[in-house]
């Protein structure tokens, strides 16, 4: 103790003095304050007996709450918005090389890209003729492809042309039919097209070098495996989700949902997962090697979900819903964490998590690309220690507390619209209703005559060898 | 009849034929032949119905079937024997010939060798195909599994996994692929040429190695110290000029352009002496600035204050000044320099060193003398002078005085006779100082004996109004000795306002506001407080409608409990009784007293209240010592803390009041408490299995008040880190230690997959089999 230290000297009698007198005075050893050099650190005495810092949960608890209710004041994700297209925004890309740089392409054949850092286009281009369908960069970043409507496939120079160049691409392949999504392989120069059936291209060559089919019907979208290169899912409007072998040039397995999977996108720490946004309104996260179960439904979403992109982490993942919201899940969860709408973002139609997952991006309906934060209330910029320290505090406390019910409920809250809002209750009832009458009926019938469906199991209709 | 027969065949025909339907729907099984021949038959016989149908009644060929004893020499033909050809049958005549032994060989290598099976269909290969590389594509896949779940369970990941090289392209190979295109950077370029700008080696160009060569180091020093000091000074002289602009002070300002006038005026006569060419350019100046004065419209009082000040002047002394001033002031600006002669203007050198003797002080007291109000401005002013501060002390108590004592006359006599003496003091100096100014120029004496003269006229005018107010005063005095009710009515407000305050503490019901009113009527205002007060609260008793009331209250004072204990012996004496009246039955006395005998040791009321005596003080919150020694004064061994402080923090919390306060014969425990509940985890978290588990993570500390620096780090640490603006790449088999596959995946799409290698065959064998 502090207090222990100063030592009251009591004796101390003059030597000449008659009547001896005690004279209290404090002292210090300097031992235990000096330092020897100038390099050491500063001592500061500390006392840890928990006698003397009592009632250590409630105060934790207060700071948990205090945490809990800063975050939620400070949860400001929205950035910025970065307006120009002059149809809707139908596909977005990523450069892999350079954070600041992002692709877009519109419903009009516009592509743009723009700069992040300062959130201004930096260059526009008119690829094709109706729909930019879909659009990729290349994994070096010195070009990117797109395909339209018009049916071909267009590769582009990244950087703009030079002084006195034409603004054209550096390749165009016209095709037979109609290509509605393209995906870059991750290390080769490869690329494979969707639409009747899923091609794979030299990027030298005009032909495909291999196409796989299996069905007669539209893919809507294909996407390269990032860990194990070789694979390839796809979804088609059959309802399946198909997945193929690079390698050996055939589709693998297939699985047939309830309703169609407008995308998928794989987890790119975790080979063998992917996630399907699907129409029925939840997301699916399957590991490829037994697709007869997912691994979890995430549901939260009020209409379709139309596109999906994980994080780069591998630990949670966006989704971009028709209900003119997006949802960030973990991947674990089935409920998601957080949900981004503004009043002006109609229905969002592409969605993307910047590679230093940091951000997320997302297109809609209404022309406009959305910046936002991946943590809402996650302070931007360069943290001194201590306030890395109190962060990393906080965080801790409100993962420590977060079942205590007045945490949780502010935690939890959020605001939304109010056509989510209804939505999501009267989407309750009809589910409530649903749950009921099953329970009804397996009550009123012989027992193990109706069997009990989980409802992961539910929404897949069968798996395909 | 016979078309009857027809039909009835015919009905069992349909009946047969749906019962052939059924295993169509079925999975072909192993007897096809069978079902062959079966179909063929009833064919046959639906042929024969509906020949017999056109009632003709054509005559059937009758069909033999039999076994064909005949072989034919081309074919073999098992027809009628009802049993396979087996190849044994067709060896056994063969056995006793020798002479056949090489037919009998080739039949056996026959008979070795197998059948090739049918192709399978295409799309039973494709499904073959498909299965074979999906378990392919699962085992490749399996080997993330242990990576995966590692990572799940990592206390912490730090991304990006791998370690980034950072990718510095050095300067001549962004160089190499440049060339300047545009205009501009040709421009820049062909520029950067001519100087001899090394463009790879970012160093001095040739020219400024021959400027550094040029100069010593010492010259280099010096020079830029000069350039240091010059640089210093320039600053401190803006940092000057700024702090004087900022000055808001128009008397500063004033000052500050005289000296500046001065100086001018000064360097003016010096130029004459010295160079008279340029003293006369300077004077064309004067001149110019005259000229421009006169144009203008400045300090010609026809601007929007002047107007507003001349409204003002016929009341006020002060704006008519301000208007003269600004009269004199253009003259003094419209006045032409004379350069006539020299003798003149040493006389207005004499002139202008003449007025420098006298004193700034002297034209302030001038200005302060023409106010209306020389008594507050002079605080204003930084008189020296000693007269002055030597009536200072005598004036500055007067206004105390004066309103201390209002009836006495002398005194401000005393003070009227004060102020003049200071006049007529100050109008000496200022004579003085005209004396001295005696050679002025004739417009500037003008004015000023104009504005003396008005000085004059003030200063009867304010005596007179002294006077006046010395007049007003003692009528004043008067009127409060003749006029005694003014006096009264002013403090009788005054009384009232605490009466009215005090009134809503009395006032219970609105007959009582009634009385009150008509008292305040009938009732002395000058009648004590006190009394009133007394009478109120006698009469209070006397008020009726209070009386039921205040009975009311004193029921409700009653202890519960009190009345309980008091009440229940007698409560029970009384119920005993009645009972015992109202049944009069024998029995059930006799049972009655039973009970009563049985239970005789036990008060049951008795116990249920001390019961609840003990839970109540149960519930009751002790007294906690909460004091912290050494908190706020000095501690150590054998020092306690102060009995204030413990007072202080020696507190029981006043909870809320008991439920069951009101209900004798209820004990509500209160043990759970709902405020707390409000705060409690109800159900237990998913990953716990057991409640003591989580208990005991909420129990232990993570802040830095409980642990150390290294134990608060360790348990706060995040569970994902980013570094922001990094990129995070998509996991590699070498970022884990696997060795990644070297052939590239573009590599073995060039091989055909329609050829099914022997390798593959046989994997499709084995999958057809299982």
């Amino acid at each position: 103790r502090r207090w222990a230290e100063l030592v009251p000297e009591s004796s101390w009698s003059p030597a000449v003095g008659a009547s001896k007198m005690k004279v209290k005075m404090l002292s210090r050893n300097p031992d235990n304050y000096v330092r020897e050099t100038k390099l050491d650190l500063q001592r500061v005495p500390r006392n840890y007996d928990p006698t003397l810092h009592p009632f250590e949960v409630p105060r934790e608890y207060v700071r948990a709450l205090n945490a809990t209710k800063l975050e939620r004041v400070f949860a400001k994700p929205f950035l910025a918005s970065l307006d120009g297209h002059r149809d809707g925004v139908n596909c977005l890309a990523k450069h892999p090389k350079n954070l600041a740089t992002i692709l877009s392409g519109a419903c009009d054949g516009e592509v743009r890209i723009w700069n992040l850092t300062q959130r201004n286009c930096i260059r526009t281009i008119q690829a094709h003729e109706g729909f930019v369908r879909g659009i990729c960069t290349r994994f070096c970043g010195t070009s990117f492809f797109t395909v339209g409507d018009d049916k071909t496939v267009k590769q582009w120079k990244m950087d703009g042309p030079g002084y006195g160049e034409e603004e054209e691409p550096l390749h165009t392949i016209l095709g037979k039919t109609v290509y509605t999504g393209i995906d870059h392989h991750w290390k080769e120069a490869v690329f494979a097209t969707c639409g009747q059936q899923v091609d794979i291209w030299d990027e030298q060559r005009t032909n495909p070098i291999c196409s796989m089919t299996w069905g007669f019907d539209s893919i809507s979208s294909v996407k390269f495996n990032p860990v194990e290169t070789f694979l390839l899912g796809s979804c088609a409007s059959d309802r399946n989700i198909v997945l193929y072998d690079m390698r050996q040039a055939t589709p693998l397995k297939k699985v047939i949902l309830d309703m169609r999977t407008n995308t998928i996108c794989w987890n790119p720490m975790e080979a063998f997962i992917f996630t399907a946004a699907n129409e029925d309104y939840n997301l699916y996260t399957f590991d490829m090697r037994a697709l007869d179960t997912p691994v979890m439904v995430h549901m939260d979403h009020v209409s379709a979900v139309l596109d999906v992109d994980y994080s780069p982490t591998g630990k949670e993942f966006v989704s971009a819903s028709f209900d003119k919201s997006i949802r960030i899940f973990p991947v674990d969860k089935s409920r998601s964490r957080e949900v981004y709408h503004t009043k002006r973002m109609q229905h969002v139609i592409c969605v993307k998590w910047t590679s230093d997952s940091k951000y997320i991006m997302c297109g809609s309906d209404e022309m406009n690309i959305r910046l936002w934060k991946a943590n809402a209330s996650e302070k931007l910029g360069v943290l001194t220690s201590r306030e890395k320290a109190a962060k990393d505090y906080n965080q801790k406390l409100k993962e420590k507390f977060q079942h205590y019910p007045h945490i949780k409920r502010i935690a939890r809250h959020r605001h939304l619209p109010k056509s989510i809002y209804s939505q999501i209750q009267e989407q309750r009832i009809m589910k409530e209703a649903r749950r009921r009458k099953e329970v009804n009926r397996i009550k009123h019938s012989k027992p193990g005559s109706v069997p009990i469906v989980s409802e992961k199991k539910k929404h897949i209709v069968a798996v395909v060898k | 009849m016979n078309v009857n027969r027809v039909a009835e065949s015919l009905l069992a025909l349909s009946q047969q034929e749906e019962l052939v339907d059924l295993p169509k729907n079925c999975p072909l099984s192993e007897n096809e032949d069978e079902g062959d021949s079966d179909r063929e038959r009833k064919h046959q016989k639906l042929l024969e119905a509906i020949s017999s149908l056109d009632g003709k009644n054509r005559r059937k060929l009758a069909e033999r079937s039999e076994a064909s004893l005949k072989v034919s020499e081309f074919n073999v033909s098992s027809e009628g024997s009802g049993e396979k050809l087996v190849l044994a049958d067709l060896l056994e005549p063969v056995k006793t010939t020798s002479s056949l032994a090489t037919v009998k060989k080739q039949l056996n290598r026959v008979k070795s060798k197998k059948v090739v099976e049918l192709p399978l269909n295409k799309e039973k290969i494709e499904q073959i195909h498909r299965e074979v590389a999906f378990g392919k594509t699962s085992q490749v896949l399996s080997k993330w599994d242990p990576i995966v779940l590692k990572n799940q369970q990592a206390e912490q990941l730090a991304f990006p996994l791998g370690k980034e090289q950072p990718a510095i392209a050095p300067i001549e190979h962004a160089l190499s692929g440049w060339k300047a295109r545009t205009p501009l950077e040709q421009e820049i370029f062909n520029l950067l040429h001519k100087n001899k700008q090394p463009v790879t080696d970012p160093l001095l160009t040739p020219m400024e190695k021959a400027s550094l060569r040029a100069m010593s180091l010492e010259e280099a020093k010096m020079h830029r110290a000069e350039l240091q000091r010059a640089r210093a000074l320039q600053s401190y002289y803006e940092a000057k000029a700024r702090r004087e602009k900022k000055i808001k002070s128009k008397k500063y300002h004033k000052v500050v352009k005289k000296g500046k006038a001065r100086k001018a005026s000064k360097e003016l006569e010096q130029l004459q002496k010295v160079n008279p060419t340029v003293a006369l350019e300077e004077l064309e100046k004067f001149e110019n600035a005259r000229m421009m004065e006169r144009m203008s419209l400045k300090h010609q009082n026809s601007g929007k204050w002047a107007k507003s000040k001349a409204i003002m002047a016929k009341y006020d002394l002060e704006a008519r000044q301000a208007m003269q001033e600004q009269l004199a002031k253009n003259k003094e600006l419209t006045q032409k320099l004379q350069v006539a002669s020299e003798i003149e203007e040493e006389e207005g050198g004499t002139e202008e060193v003449e007025e420098l003797l006298v004193p700034h002080v002297v034209n302030e007291v001038q200005m302060n003398v023409d106010g209306p109000n020389p008594w507050m401005l002079r605080s204003c002013t930084s008189d020296t002078r000693e007269a002055a501060t030597q009536e200072d002390p005598e004036q500055l108590p007067e206004p105390a005085t004066h309103e201390v004592s209002e009836s006495e006359g002398e005194r401000p006599v005393a003070e009227e006779e004060i102020s003049l003496r200071d006049f007529e003091e100050r109008r000496s100096l200022r004579k003085r100082s005209e004396l001295n100014q005696d050679a002025e120029p004739a417009g500037i004496q003008e004015t000023k004996d104009s504005s003396s003269q008005e000085v004059l006229s003030e200063l009867r005018a304010l005596s007179q109004k002294l006077k006046e107010n010395h007049q007003s005063r003692k009528q004043k005095a008067s009127s409060e000795g003749t006029v005694p009710q003014v006096q009264r009515e002013e403090p009788a407000p005054e009384e009232e306002v605490p009466l009215l305050l005090q009134r809503p503490e009395r006032v219970q019901t609105l007959e009582e506001l009634e009385e009150l009113g008509k008292e305040d009527c009938f009732q002395n205002k000058e009648l004590p407080r006190p009394v009133l007060e007394g009478q109120q609260s006698e009469r209070t008793p006397n008020n009726r409608p209070d009386a039921p009331k205040e009975k009311k209250e004193k029921e409700q004072l009653i202890d519960v409990q009190n009345f309980l204990t008091t009440q229940s012996p007698s409560v029970r004496s009384l119920a005993v009784p009645t009972t015992i009246e109202e049944l009069e039955d024998e029995e059930e006395r006799d049972q009655r007293q039973m009970i009563k005998e049985a239970f005789a040791g036990d008060d049951v009321i008795r116990n249920f209240l001390k019961e609840k005596r003990e839970a109540v003080e149960a519930s009751t919150p002790k007294d906690v010592d909460l004091t912290l020694p050494g908190w706020g004064e000095w501690g150590g061994v054998g020092l306690k803390p102060s009995t204030k402080k413990r007072r202080q923090f020696l507190k029981a919390p006043e909870g809320p009041p008991r439920k069951d306060k009101n209900l004798p014969n209820v004990i509500i425990s209160e043990k759970r408490n709902i405020h707390a509940a409000a705060h409690q985890v109800q159900v237990l978290p998913y990953p716990f299995t057991h409640h003591r588990q989580f208990e005991r993570t909420i129990q232990t500390p993570v802040g830095s008040t409980w642990n150390t620096q290294r134990a608060f780090q360790k348990l706060t640490t995040p569970k994902v880190i980013t570094k922001p603006g990094h990129i995070i790449k998509p996991i590699k088999a070498e970022d884990v230690g696997y060795r990644s596959s070297s052939r590239s995946d573009l590599s073995v799409i060039q091989w055909n997959p329609k050829q099914i290698t022997t390798r593959h065959s046989k994997e499709l064998k084995k999958n057809s089999v299982g």
